[in-house]
């Protein structure tokens, strides 16, 4: 509590940084307000009882995926967790694709075998996402070398959280990565909070970033809801793996503003102090972006109001897909266990 | 036919070397794994070998022995000790389109690995709708005696025969071990390719060229008409041994190898019961839930009608692997145990 008062003074008002271009904020913002609607909309659904998965809500936290993804082509992989929707949408998935996936659809990304905690885009570089935690964090350490192994200049991403960092996982897998110089960057979503277990429970030190330093690599600490510290901090990481000079960890820190699961918010269920949540959404990253913007007059309140309108229209559109679509045969139970050789 | 047959001996199969003038090449099994391995490496460029100790001077009990100086340690890398993780590291690399060969020295140091097989290896083609397959061969080994203990012995392949997702290979002898293991190699799917320490010295026909044995196809080692023995891993050893025994007694043996214990070859079991009526399952593993209970199962389900007496499984006791030479000799059994149990069941009658 007292650690993350002192994080709002830390990292208030940070300057913006010039070099980013207009269209490059813009794009940001974009992709951060795409991703809030489409969580928001998911709670404005979730009541009527047909999106029968159990969701994880990134809200609050939409800076850090479209920061990182923007850095990455088509053909990096990143690889995420339980709360993989943010990731998924920046990185470039079809907002149709995963809605279907919700509502258990054929059409959904996984057809409908996955559910919200096991998205994929294999033609955007997402392999799949896992639910259990730490368990992607090696895989992508896997997924970059074979980068290596080819010789292409593909990086990987691990997306994982705070509790991640307590997995046996975290730590073999940045030994390794370290050991090798692999293309990768653990990108640790720092939001304090192992489902209901405050990181002060779990960890001696509040020095996450610092423990890339015992395995020899760079360790970076951002303030997860300035989407441009985010960015340059992405931006050298991905640039230094894609050019061999291994991997960075990054704890970008910031907060869940929902629950661990569901649409309910935790200050509700007494899960966490209502004061801190309150400081929090003061830091809310679509409204600190938006701000960033028309101080910079990139973009003016009309056009905003514009893009909006748009990203409601396309979520819209992704829940009619999903809702409209058709279910699977109960014979597909069967289907896709193994590979079978085409 | 030389690729199906089962030598007991090396005095067995120098008579049959003799015996075919054409010439058959004679290979040990651990051999036989690393000319597959070598050749699959010189063949596809994904195809890489991991694993700690792979390029030391034990080479896995000489099984990727020397195939670091012909590949380089990138393509046979040794790895720090973090099962859990390398086998992350394995899937990863598999998902990107790598063909990773990972080799454990223990069947014991897979429970380590257990959340990345169970959970995501054999998963995710599934989870991801059938989007990303995981072409990976899991490669362990069972020890046995000399004091192995509890932690260095274990045979744990009901385990993974209990996951779906998996596949589970269990070869018995230098031709199978080659073709098999290009036939994981290829295939596709997380291959669990596990092998007994004891077929390493185990020599028989290997052809020179690259060839596949079918994964889920079983083999039967010896026909005969009174009794069925379903024999895994080196088992199938014991059980041609047990034959001798039940010979002159006149109890005319068939011997089947799985050889692919998921998926099963269920058809050659039951098309064999239908001639004998009689099933005696030996695995090398514990008997409550293991291998030999999902064949007892599979007989019951499907053959019942058939079966003349109960069914009969020569399994190793459930308590861990002692020390001490005496209590090894109480928990291991071999041929004999395997004829007195064939000859109870018509005693038995």
């Amino acid at each position: 509590m007292a650690k993350n008062k002192k994080e709002i003074k830390k990292f208030s008002r940070k300057p913006a940084s010039n070099s980013i271009s207009a269209e490059t904020l813009k794009k940001l913002y974009e992709t951060i307000l795409r991703i809030r609607r489409f969580e928001e909309k998911i709670i404005e659904v979730y009541p009527v009882q047909d999106m029968k998965t159990p969701v994880h809500l990134c809200i609050g936290e939409e800076a850090i995926a479209a920061a990182v993804c923007i850095h990455l082509r088509k053909d990096d992989y990143i690889f995420s967790t339980h709360r993989s929707h943010g990731h998924s949408i920046a990185k470039g998935s079809d907002m149709k694709r995963m809605m279907a996936e919700f509502y258990g659809r054929k059409t959904g990304c996984s057809k409908g075998k996955g559910g919200s905690m096991h998205l994929c885009d294999p033609e955007s570089g997402i392999l799949g996402s896992t639910a259990i935690v730490g368990g992607g964090i090696p895989i992508a350490v896997g997924a970059a070398l074979a980068s290596f192994m080819k010789g292409t200049d593909t990086v990987s991403v691990a997306f994982f959280g705070d509790g991640a960092m307590d997995e046996g996982t975290f730590h073999e897998s940045m030994n390794f990565a370290s050991l090798k110089k692999l293309p990768v960057i653990f990108l640790c979503e720092n939001n304090f909070y192992a489902t209901n277990s405050p990181q002060s429970a779990r960890q001696p030190h509040d020095n996450i970033s610092k423990r890339a330093e015992g395995y020899g690599m760079p360790g970076v600490q951002v303030d997860g809801n300035d989407v441009t510290a985010v960015y340059e901090a992405a931006k050298e990481a991905v640039d230094r793996a894609r050019a061999g000079g291994g991997p960075t960890l990054i704890e970008c820190r910031t907060y869940r503003w929902k629950g661990h699961v569901g649409p309910d918010c935790d200050v509700e269920k007494g899960c966490r102090p209502r004061d801190e949540h309150d400081m929090w959404l003061k830091k809310c990253p679509v409204e600190r972006t938006k701000k960033l913007l028309l101080d910079k007059k990139v973009m003016s309140e009309k056009e905003m109001k514009k893009l909006l309108d748009k990203i409601n229209k396309e979520i819209d559109e992704a829940v009619e897909f999903g809702r409209s679509s058709s279910f699977p045969e109960p014979k597909e139970l069967y289907e896709d266990v193994y590979y079978e050789q085409k | 036919m030389p690729w199906t047959k089962v030598y007991v001996d090396k005095s067995e199969f120098e008579k049959a070397a003799q015996l075919q003038k054409e010439g058959l090449r004679g290979l040990t099994f651990r051999e036989a794994l690393k000319e597959a391995t070598s050749q699959m490496m010189e063949k596809d460029e994904r195809v890489f070998v991991m694993g700690e100790g792979v390029d030391d001077p034990g080479g896995i009990f000489g099984s990727t022995l020397g195939l670091h100086k012909k590949f380089g340690k990138n393509r046979v890398m040794d790895l720090p000790i973090a099962e859990n993780g390398m086998t992350g590291v394995a899937i990863g690399a598999a998902m990107a389109g790598m063909r990773p060969i990972f080799v454990h020295m223990r069947m014991d140091f897979l429970p380590m690995c257990m959340d990345q097989i169970v959970n995501h290896a054999a998963k995710w083609y599934y989870m991801t709708g059938g989007r990303t397959n995981v072409p990976l061969v899991i490669r362990s080994i069972i020890g046995k005696g000399w004091g192995s203990a509890a932690q260095h012995s274990q045979a744990l392949q009901a385990l993974f025969m209990h996951i779906p997702g998996l596949k589970v290979v269990m070869p018995s002898t230098p031709y199978d071990v080659k073709g098999l293991m290009v036939s994981s190699i290829e295939d596709g799917n997380p291959v669990m390719f596990i092998e007994h320490r004891w077929l390493y010295e185990q020599i028989g026909y290997v052809p020179e060229e690259i060839y596949t044995v079918p994964i889920g196809k079983g083999i039967v080692r010896r026909q005969g008409k009174d009794v069925t023995i379903v024999a895994v891993s080196n088992m199938v050893y014991e059980a041609m041994k047990a034959v001798q025994l039940l010979e002159p007694e006149g109890i005319d043996v068939e011997v089947i190898d799985p050889r692919t214990i998921k998926p099963l070859d269920e058809d050659i079991i039951i098309e064999s019961i239908k001639k004998t009526g009689r099933l005696v399952i030996v695995d090398i593993g514990w008997k409550t839930c293991g291998v030999s209970a999902e064949i007892a199962a599979v007989a019951s389900e499907k053959a019942f009608k058939y079966l003349r007496a109960p069914v009969k499984r020569v399994t190793l006791p459930d308590v861990p692997t002692p020390n001490s030479p005496v209590l090894e000799d109480a928990y291991y059994f071999d041929y004999k145990r395997i004829a007195g149990s064939v000859k109870e069941m018509f005693r038995e009658k």
